[in-house]
């Protein structure tokens, strides 16, 4: 019974935080619940995402599906006649796309999604998937073996493919990173079609080897084991702050970027918990929250400076065309692999 | 199933007597049918749809060979068959000869420390797979601390590959060389040197033609193994492309689960023909063993020994020398720049992969699949082996029993995602549960488990059985008093083989585990896959002294075992 | 062994394996407190004629009847009998006294009619002593004693015997015939045993039951099977035989090489082929008369001294090149100066001369 009054006030609800809280109240009495939530934020902030929720939902138990952007999407995709998960909190809005298409993902407007950029917004109304933060390819520099070896400071992408940096750089492999390929569609919007694998020939030539994941070859310059890994500019900071020999550099021509998005999974069972979860994530506390680690969030305003994070960071943010990149995504992905991922064309 | 013919006496002569089945016979019955069910849930109808989807496209819709025609027209994929067969061949031949000489050191020769050799051997054992390629990039990766020795080569590719893949099937090489290696009689020896046969003559006419099927055998298990592994590729394999790796790439980093099946399939193939060939050289050296042959004793010779126990240091010290690398590198705080020691790495909670409850959830699931695994093993086994009725059925079971041997875990995954994930299967409620882990585990490893528990129970008297009938005893009454006590040494070996093993392997969970069931070694692959290698290698020396704990258990309870029924073991 | 009622009744028993018949058409009666022994090689079908009996392997087709009920298609555990093996199957990790309880212990008898049993049967054996050992501690002869008591625990009708001499020392062996043979004789149960070995037949069965390929080739006391055995065969199996190719040469008389020989020639009509058979121990060296029947000299080729008696290896122009063994008494040899090289003539009596057509 409660939870029909709860569905049927939602309105209201939507109207003020008090009623929120109010109808959060009855419906944790009711609903003592646990939500799966798959994710592929990094796994130490998921205790404070979680903390942070309970704060105001405490009786939604979060039950965390953490892993790297490939495998969640994967797991969700195989689930697809069977979905274990309630919500999708934190995956690239590329997967949320493609999960929409395959029609996995329920339109919820959440209460104050228009406070949030457009950007951050599938414009589908309602809306399928909101942003959280976006997250932004740069390149993570190791000073101290760039200096042994010799190598001068790269500035832009195209610096990448010149001969100096030959077996020196580290990328993700497109085909399971996320970061791989916001990186690769954002060469090909940036240096149009043509210009874009020609730039990747080019790179592949100095390319010592792809990563699975994208996290890893700046964790790979941190140690040493690059001198240049492209990467993230969060995963940039982390390991800086950690005490690592780096240098984030933002290419000049402009980083390609993808959002951490959230949505609610078709078919759950427990719609009403997963509506306030998602109504939580798009919360100016929640922004705050993102805001640790990612410079750039999807309430406007919010976003303080991140410490180590590379000065002008934003405004080299690319206009990215995330319809592009989703519809074009398998056709690039096949074309990336027939180009680089043999041995027979690897140098 | 059961047809209790009543017992009126029929009056022609000819007429075929049908048994009557007693309460016993219906019960042993349907046993055989729970087993045979259990058997085709766990194997076959897994396989079966995971071939069936390797001819569907993403609709599910019939295609043919569609989905391998466009594997083989795609180079990137299907020349890394060429990449999987060409490492697996040189790794095989290399842990071949390194095992053979040091099996042949340990049985042939008077060095010292053979137990101790003996020991370090076992060590790959104790880790996933991945631990080799982690400690092959602290010690010859680009901050390696012996890049030196690559002369300018790249760990990262076929040379890591290959040097990974054979020390970690090294063991198991060696358990097989070593069998071989003991039972050469020793009166051929005799007769060679009445001969006045060389020494090096009598190596090849008599050693090697003596072990020549154990060879074989462990040559094909090496090449299965190396071949279907995934650890080592994925750890160190760089850019290059190998079945076990490309089967994950598609699979988890595209989605493509049609094409991660066709693949699957490929790396089947070459793993059921090789078993197959092994199987059959196995039948041989049966014969070769049932000779009533003398041991053989060997006399020392100063020269064999000091080379032979200068080989086996060497080996012994690259074996300690991989994991102390990565128990050093675990317990430093950055590598290479602050050497400093440090327990940071082992903080899994704020890293990727699971956190410390990965590493639980590793234990409870290596515990289940002990206790679990060795309860249907083994009474399966027994109804293989020592049931009645159903002869063609009991055949049956025990070739199914054999075919997870020859099928890599991860083709097992994913057939294991088709198979459950689906609603309209009964069982879909073990989806994304510690259950289906268990099961996986239990399946991929069941063959070794039932063929040390057909081996037990062969070496208990047959007529066992007979006499419990003839006493009117139920069958599971004789089981419990008699067998299972009797086979307790054995029982135990399937269980701590069972707990190791679950513990240790990523590929046949890797598709399979759930965010609440995340494994140890799973998270292994994760913090290594996420570029935390040290903490990757922490979790790995985890798994390890699990696992040497374990043993030292299982040890500890075999002794006590052996001191309470050492009055019936007599002789 | 008077006449007594039938026990058991096998009708008509076949059993095949795939191709291979093992058991051809086997009827046979067992009386009432009888002790029966199957004898033949291995592979002759007297073990899976045992356990048809038994019910572990049942036949393919035809009727075992035990004490009047039809027992053909009951599962061993609705029979009546108790089996003693070869390997003596004892349970290793149970005492003596819990192998020998086993059975009594699953039909819910209570505790202390159980001890009373299991003592009762450990006297019977002479292990009273041995009850808290495990088998592993007694010798092969006091572990065959443990499986006889286990096997009579449950006072079965009927004792199944299969082999259990074989895995025994000779000295043990001899000494257990007897105890089986007496313990038998003391509970008068109905008992079968398997053999492969002549003497233990011959020492202990009330009657013989001589098997080869699967049919009974005869069925008779020991003396009848040793003095007139049915077939070559027997005569063959069962201690040692002479066989020489011979032809009838009319009624009465058979021609061996250049002999004639005076004997029985039932069945058979001149010209026939047929084989003569004549035991060692009944060729006769001694008490011959001038005019005596069967008399031939023959030329002694070899002597073996086998401790009790000498055995002959008599040969000669006479018998174109056949040689026969004849067995004589140390006295006699010692007292006729028998030596090799020796021209010796020897009787041949005619009521031991068997005639066996050429197979």
């Amino acid at each position: 019974m409660k939870i029909k009054s709860f569905k049927s006030g939602m309105a209201r609800w939507a109207a003020g935080a008090t009623a929120g809280v109010f109808a959060a109240l009855t419906v944790s009495a009711a609903l003592a619940e646990d939500l799966t939530v798959y994710t592929a934020v990094e796994a130490e902030d998921l205790k404070k995402y979680a903390a942070k929720f309970n704060e105001s939902y405490p009786d939604i138990n979060i039950k965390w599906v953490r892993d790297s952007t490939g495998v969640v999407t994967a797991k969700l995709l195989a689930e697809k006649n069977n979905p274990q998960a309630d919500v999708v909190w934190g995956l690239a809005a590329t997967s949320l796309m493609l999960l929409k298409a395959e029609g996995m993902t329920e339109g919820y407007a959440p209460a104050g999604v228009d406070k949030l950029d457009k950007k951050f917004v599938d414009s589908a109304n309602p809306p399928h998937w909101t942003g959280m933060d976006a997250w932004i390819a740069s390149v993570c520099v190791n000073t101290v073996e760039a200096e042994a070896k010799g190598l001068p400071m790269p500035t832009s992408w195209k610096d990448l493919t010149k001969p100096v940096y030959a077996g020196h750089v580290v990328m993700p492999n497109p085909n399971s990173s996320g970061t791989g390929f916001l990186d690769v569609s954002s060469w090909l919007q940036m240096f149009g079609e043509g210009g874009g694998w020609d730039f990747m020939d080019g790179l592949h030539k100095n390319i010592a080897w792809y990563t699975h994941s994208g996290s890893k070859p700046c964790k790979q310059a941190a140690s040493g084991e690059t001198p240049i890994g492209i990467s993230f500019a969060f995963r940039g900071a982390k390991s800086k702050a950690k005490g690592a020999p780096l240098e984030i550099i933002i290419p000049s021509e402009g980083v390609g970027w993808d959002m951490e998005a959230t949505a609610i999974v078709k078919g759950t069972k427990k719609l009403a918990a997963a509506q306030k979860l998602v109504d939580f994530t798009v919360t100016m506390e929640a922004n705050e929250m993102y805001n640790k680690g990612y410079a750039v969030v999807a309430y406007p305003g919010v976003a303080k400076p991140v410490e180590h994070y590379p000065a002008g960071i934003l405004d080299a943010m690319i206009d990215n065309d995330f319809e592009y990149a989703a519809i074009n995504r398998k056709a690039i992905l096949a074309e990336w692999q027939k180009r680089y991922d043999s041995k027979s064309e690897a140098k | 199933m059961t047809d209790t013919v009543s017992t009126t006496i029929t009056t022609s002569p000819a007429a075929p007597i049908r048994p009557t089945l007693s309460r016993d016979d219906i019960i042993m019955r349907l046993s055989m049918g729970a087993i045979a069910i259990f058997l085709i849930f766990a194997i076959i109808l897994p396989l079966y749809t995971m071939l069936s989807k390797s001819f569907e496209n993403k609709a599910g819709d019939f295609i043919g060979l569609q989905n391998f025609a466009e594997y083989f027209s795609t180079p990137a994929l299907f020349l890394s068959i060429f990449n999987s067969l060409e490492i697996s061949i040189i790794a095989t031949f290399i842990v071949l000869i390194t095992a053979f000489i040091y099996g042949y050191a340990l049985t042939r020769s008077c060095i010292p420390l053979k137990r101790f050799f003996r020991l370090v051997s076992l060590v790959p054992l104790l880790t996933p797979s991945l631990l080799g390629g982690i400690s092959l990039v602290y010690w010859f990766g680009n901050q390696g601390v012996a890049k030196g020795l690559l002369m300018g080569e790249k760990i990262y590719g076929p040379i890591g590959i290959t040097i990974g893949s054979s020390y970690w099937v090294f063991p198991h090489v060696l358990m097989i060389v070593i069998t071989a290696l003991s039972i050469t009689d020793a009166r051929l020896y005799e007769a060679a040197e009445s001969l006045r046969t060389s020494k090096l003559k009598t190596f090849f006419t008599v050693t090697l033609p003596g072990c020549k099927y154990g060879l074989i055998s462990a040559g094909f298990v090496a090449f299965t193994l190396i071949f279907t592994d995934f650890g080592v590729p994925k750890v160190i394999g760089g850019n290059y492309n190998m079945l076990a790796t490309d089967i994950y790439k598609q699979v988890i980093g595209q989605q493509n689960f049609q094409m991660g099946a066709v693949v699957s399939v490929v790396l089947l193939i070459p793993a059921i023909i090789a078993f197959t060939v092994d199987r059959i050289v196995q039948r041989k050296q049966v014969a070769l063993l049932s000779a009533r042959a003398v041991p053989y004793t060997p006399k020392s010779d100063m020269m064999r020994d000091t080379v032979l126990f200068l080989f086996c240091l060497i080996v012994a010290i690259i074996i300690l020398g991989m994991v102390g690398m990565a128990q050093y590198a675990a317990l430093v705080k950055f590598w290479p720049y602050n050497l400093t020691l440090t327990l940071d790495n082992y903080n899994f909670d704020v890293m990727d992969g699971g956190g410390w409850d990965a590493y639980y959830n590793s234990i409870r699931m290596g515990l289940y699949t002990a206790f679990f695994g060795t309860i249907v093993i083994f009474f399966g086994a027994y109804l293989v082996e020592k049931g009645r009725g159903f002869g063609a059925g009991r055949t049956a079971l025990h070739m199914i029993a054999i075919i997870p041997l020859a099928v890599p875990g991860m083709v097992l995954g994913l057939a294991y995602i088709f198979f459950f994930n689906n609603p309209a299967n009964p069982f879909n409620f073990i989806y994304g549960t510690m259950a289906i882990l268990v099961l996986a585990s239990v399946t991929h490893f069941y063959t070794v488990s039932h063929l040390t528990a057909v081996t037990a129970l062969k070496q208990m008297d047959p007529e066992f059985e007979s006499v419990s009938q003839s006493l009117k005893t139920p069958f599971y009454k004789t089981f419990s008093r008699v067998t299972v006590p009797v086979c307790m040494p054995a029982i135990f070996d399937v269980s701590i083989y069972l707990f190791m093993n679950a513990m240790t392997t990523v590929s046949a969970v890797v598709f399979i585990y759930a965010s609440d069931t995340t494994l140890a070694s799973i998270a292994v692959l994760n913090m290594d896959d996420a570029g935390d290698i040290a903490p990757a290698a922490a979790m790995a020396l985890m798994i390890a002294y699990t696992c040497l704990a374990a043993r030292g258990i299982h040890a500890v309870i075999t002794w006590q075992l052996h001191k309470k029924t050492q009055a019936w073991r007599a002789r | 062994m008077s006449q007594q009622e039938t026990f058991l009744k096998i009708q008509n028993l076949f059993k095949k394996f795939g191709d291979f018949t093992a058991l051809q058409d086997v009827s046979l009666e067992v009386y009432e407190g009888e002790f029966v022994c199957f004898l033949g090689p291995s592979g002759c079908g007297k073990t899976t004629l045992l356990r048809a009996i038994a019910g572990l392997d049942i036949q393919t087709s035809g009727h075992i009847e035990q004490d009047g009920r039809d027992i053909s298609a009951l599962p061993p555990s609705e029979r009546d009998f108790g089996i003693v093996f070869q390997s003596y199957a004892l349970f290793p990790n149970l005492t003596i006294l819990k192998n020998v309880s086993y059975g009594l212990e699953n039909v819910k008898m209570p505790k202390a009619a159980i001890d009373a049993r299991v003592t009762e049967l450990l006297e019977l054996v002479g292990l009273n002593d041995q009850g808290i050992k495990y088998p592993a501690q007694l010798s092969g002869g006091q572990q065959q004693r443990v499986a006889l008591a286990r096997a009579m625990a449950m006072s079965p009708g009927l004792l199944l015997l299969d082999e259990p001499l074989s895995a025994l020392d000779a000295r043990v062996r001899v000494h257990l015939r007897h105890e089986i043979k007496d313990l038998q004789r003391t509970l008068g149960v109905t008992t079968i045993m398997v053999t492969h070995d002549q003497e233990e037949a011959l020492t202990m069965a009330d009657r013989i039951v001589v098997m080869n390929d699967g049919v009974i080739e005869q069925i008779g006391t020991p003396e009848e099977i040793y003095s007139n055995p049915a077939s070559a065969f027997v005569a063959d199996f069962i201690g040692t035989m002479n066989f020489i190719p011979g032809k009838v040469s009319g009624t009465g008389s058979v021609l061996v090489g250049g002999a004639s020989l005076n004997c029985k020639t039932d069945g058979f009509k001149e010209g026939d082929s047929v084989v003569v058979a004549i035991r060692p121990e009944d060729v006769n060296a001694q008490d011959m008369n001038e005019g005596d029947e069967n008399i031939i000299e023959l030329d002694v080729k070899y002597l073996e001294f086998l401790g009790s008696f000498y055995r002959a290896d008599l040969g000669g122009d006479v018998l174109s090149g056949h040689e026969l063994y004849a067995d004589f008494s140390v006295n006699l040899v010692r007292r006729k100066n028998i030596e090799i090289g020796s021209k010796l003539p020897v009787r041949f009596p005619a009521q031991f001369i068997q005639l066996y057509s050429e197979s």
